[in-house]
This record gives C-alpha cells, sequence and structure tokens, in this order.
C-alpha cells in the first residue's frame, strides 16, 4: 500500500516565509534566508501595500517549488488567502501559520486544527470557527 | 446424435443447457474469447469477470461455472479475503492510536510556540532599539545562503511512511555577518538565538504536522478497503458458494433421476421380453439391470468356476 505522493528525501531544504517585516527580518538574521544566482528569495515580506495577488502568486510557488520543505506564514496574511491554504492537501510543504506581533495566535483560526474539531469536545481548542 | 443417453425430446433441453454454458464462458472477458474455450481451462480466469445479477449495487454472485473445482477456487478466496479484514482491521486501530498521540502532541507545541514567538520578538525589539531602525535594512541587504537547512526522511510507523523533518545549521555562513557592528551587537545576537529557538519549535512543529496529514490519509483509504471487504467483497464471495452448492446439488439430483428412470424403462423391457420368452433366467444379468440378482455367495458349490490362469 505505498503513498501515492512520495515524500522526496531531501538534505537541504529551505524554510519559506510569508510574513510581516519584523517577523521575516528576525528569521532572516537567524539565518534562513536564501537568495540564489536568478535573485529569487524564499521570503515575501507583507506590508500594507501587498496585494492579495501577490500574496496568493507567492504561496503558490513556495509551495510547488521543490527545495522548500516548510511554509511559515503570519495569521493574519493566512486570512487574507484562507481558501488556498484550506484547500491545500500535500504533506510536503508543511503550512505553519505563526503568529505576528500585533496578532497574537489564535488556534480557531488554524486550518489543521480546525479540519480535526470532531475529535475534540465542544468547550477546546478549535471549536469556534464556522 | 449429440446426446445419446436420453430421448430425443429431451435433447432440445440439453443442448439448451450447453448453449447456455458456452456463452457464459463467451461473456467473460473477451481476451479469453480468443484461446480454447474448455471449461476446465483458465478456472482463475473464469473469476475475473462480470457480476451477475442486478444493477443496484445489492449483493450480487460472481459469474463462474458451477463445479467442484470453482466451489473450492472461491472458498479459497473467501478465506483469504476474511483473513485480509482481520489484518487492516489491526492495521487501522494501531494508525489511529499513532494518529492520537500526534494530535496530543501538536496541540502542546503550538502552544508552546505561541510563547516563543512572543520572546523573539521581544529580542526583536530591544535589539532595534538599540542598534537603530535601520538593521531592518542591513540584514535585509545581507541575505546570501541559507545557513538554516532543513533535512527531510521518511520513518515507517505501522507500515505508513512518515515524513520527519530536522533541522541542520551550516555553521560557515553565519559568521560573515556585519550587522550591529556599530552599536547594539549583543542584543542582535541574543535576537538571533531566540529567532534560532524558535525555528527549532517550528521545524518539530512541521514534521508533527506533515506526519498527522498523511496519518490522516493512510487512515482513511485502510477502513475504506475495511469496509469493502466486509460489505461488498465478503457477501459476494459468500453468495457465489451457495449458488455452486445449489447448482451441483442440482444436477446431482438431475443424474439420480435420468438414472432411475433408465433403471425402469430397462426393467419393463425385460418383463416383456421374459413374458414373451419364458425361458432364460439370466437375461437380467446380461442386459445389466439387478433383478433378483443378488446371490449368495458363501453357499458351497454353486456356479463358481475355478478361475484358471
Amino acid at each position: 500500500m505505498a503513498n501515492r505522493v512520495q515524500i522526496p528525501t531531501n538534505n537541504s531544504a529551505l524554510i519559506a516565509m510569508i510574513a510581516d517585516e519584523d517577523t521575516v527580518v528576525g528569521f532572516l538574521l537567524a539565518g534562513v534566508g536564501n537568495v540564489d544566482i536568478r535573485r529569487k528569495t524564499n521570503y515575501l515580506i507583507v506590508d500594507a501595500k501587498t496585494t492579495v495577488k501577490q500574496i496568493e502568486d507567492a504561496f503558490k510557488e513556495f509551495t510547488t517549488r521543490e527545495d522548500i520543505a516548510i511554509v511559515l506564514i503570519s495569521q493574519y496574511v493566512a486570512n487574507m488567502i484562507r481558501f488556498l491554504v484550506d484547500s491545500y492537501n500535500n504533506p510536503v510543504p508543511a503550512i505553519l501559520e505563526i503568529p505576528s506581533k500585533d496578532h497574537p495566535y489564535d488556534p480557531a483560526n488554524d486550518s489543521v486544527l480546525s479540519r480535526v474539531k470532531y475529535l475534540f469536545n465542544t468547550e477546546s481548542v478549535a471549536s469556534d470557527r464556522r | 446424435m449429440l446426446f445419446p443417453f436420453c430421448e430425443p425430446k429431451k435433447q432440445n433441453y440439453w443442448i439448451q443447457r450447453a448453449r447456455a454454458h458456452t456463452l457464459n464462458t463467451l461473456s467473460l472477458d473477451h481476451s479469453l474469447c480468443s484461446r480454447s474455450l474448455s471449461p476446465t481451462s483458465f478456472p482463475v480466469g473464469q473469476i475475473l469477470c462480470s457480476l451477475k445479477g442486478k444493477m443496484s449495487g445489492q449483493t450480487q454472485r460472481l459469474n463462474v461455472v458451477p463445479t467442484v473445482t470453482m466451489l473450492g477456487v472461491v472458498k479459497a478466496r473467501l478465506v483469504g479475503a476474511t483473513r485480509g479484514h482481520a489484518l487492516l482491521k489491526k492495521k487501522s486501530d494501531a494508525l489511529t492510536v499513532q494518529f492520537r498521540q500526534i494530535l496530543k502532541k501538536i496541540v502542546s507545541t503550538k502552544e508552546s510556540m505561541g510563547d516563543i514567538m512572543k520572546t523573539s520578538s521581544f529580542a526583536l525589539t530591544e535589539a532595534k532599539y538599540v542598534a537603530g531602525d535601520n538593521i531592518k535594512h542591513v540584514v535585509l541587504e545581507n541575505v546570501r545562503e541559507a545557513s538554516l537547512r532543513v533535512r527531510s526522511r521518511q520513518e515507517n510507523v505501522a507500515g505508513v511512511k512518515l515524513p520527519k523533518f530536522e533541522y541542520t545549521s551550516d555553521a560557515d555562513a553565519t559568521k560573515s555577518d556585519l550587522t550591529g557592528l556599530a552599536r547594539g551587537g549583543q542584543q542582535v545576537q541574543q535576537c538571533r538565538a531566540a529567532y534560532i529557538k524558535a525555528i527549532e519549535v517550528l521545524v518539530e512543529l512541521a514534521s508533527l504536522q506533515t506526519s498527522f496529514l498523511t496519518l490522516d490519509e493512510a487512515i482513511k483509504t485502510t477502513n475504506r478497503r475495511v469496509n469493502a471487504l466486509e460489505n461488498v467483497v465478503k457477501p459476494r464471495l459468500e453468495n457465489t458458494i451457495s449458488y455452486i452448492k445449489g447448482e451441483l446439488d442440482e444436477l446431482e439430483r438431475e443424474d439420480f433421476f435420468r438414472l432411475k428412470k433408465i433403471q425402469g424403462y430397462k426393467k419393463r423391457e425385460i418383463e416383456k421380453q421374459m413374458l414373451l420368452q419364458k425361458v432364460e433366467t439370466n437375461l437380467p444379468l446380461r442386459k445389466g439391470v439387478s433383478y433378483n440378482a443378488s446371490q449368495n455367495l458363501l453357499s458351497v458349490g454353486e456356479k463358481d468356476e475355478d478361475i484358471i490362469f
């Protein structure tokens, strides 16, 4: 019973980021940022002027690139492209929603947890959504 | 004469049965038609065939030739299906246990991630305050190769391949960073350390999340197979077995009936001849019908001659 999607064993995969400026700067400081020869970066800084289309395009690009294993996305950004994030079903790359400075972490909005809210009882984690 | 053992009137009936039988064999997989159509060859091939019965999806039976060989083959398949069903159920239970464990870990890790991100944000604000707001631009300019990378492997858990991420750091690439050289170097270093710790937690969380999603898929597939075996395959095989048994019984009854009829005819012929001839006592034996023919082999001196080679 083989998996239909083979997870590639990759020895040096990157972490992509779609978040606000401060978060991205912090992660770049830690050394996660990568610019390759074609000037393609693995992060997208989202500010007041970024359009939803740009965010969508970046998301689609990051999820189809083969050398990216994890995509970190701020929760308020994820809310803007909620439909894309929810319909994304591949195990790799993994989509993680992180809180940002102005928007603290809200488990009710998390796409993964909301999928399994039937496993919890009604008062706990992801029950507020829908 | 196609069927010499019966009267002419019954010929049509037997011809029809033979025709139906060949039609059955022909209605199977079209690739089988080009090969020889003897009903005993390719018994397995005949089972890979269409279903007979209503199309409404209720339990039907397989369209097979009702012979004893077939009965054995279908019984073996039923045993296989039963064993497979039990095994798949066990696998599904094991996967569900793993699933719940991972879920618990995910919930707790997500909460701790919220805290860690808060601390790293504070560290970043401190660094910005001390080193001036410009470090943003310095950092953005200085991006080269990623020094923190992620390694993905596959782990086999209860028969399912789950992905696992580990983070590795490329040590030489980090050193050439001149951020905060003028002021605030220490804060920048602290900020960096805080964010590296955040990345560790995030990588572990990503690993948990992907195994969670993969396990979910695997559990759905296994449950689907268990249900299919239990509600479709096994009833179908059971129906086929009862159909074959019924047909075999009917054939046996027909045979028996035919035999009795023929014996009846022969008895009446002999009686007629005996009435006409009134002589021979060996006539029943010669015609092959037991008619007052039982003899006492133990009584001495009767009829049996010595066997001389």
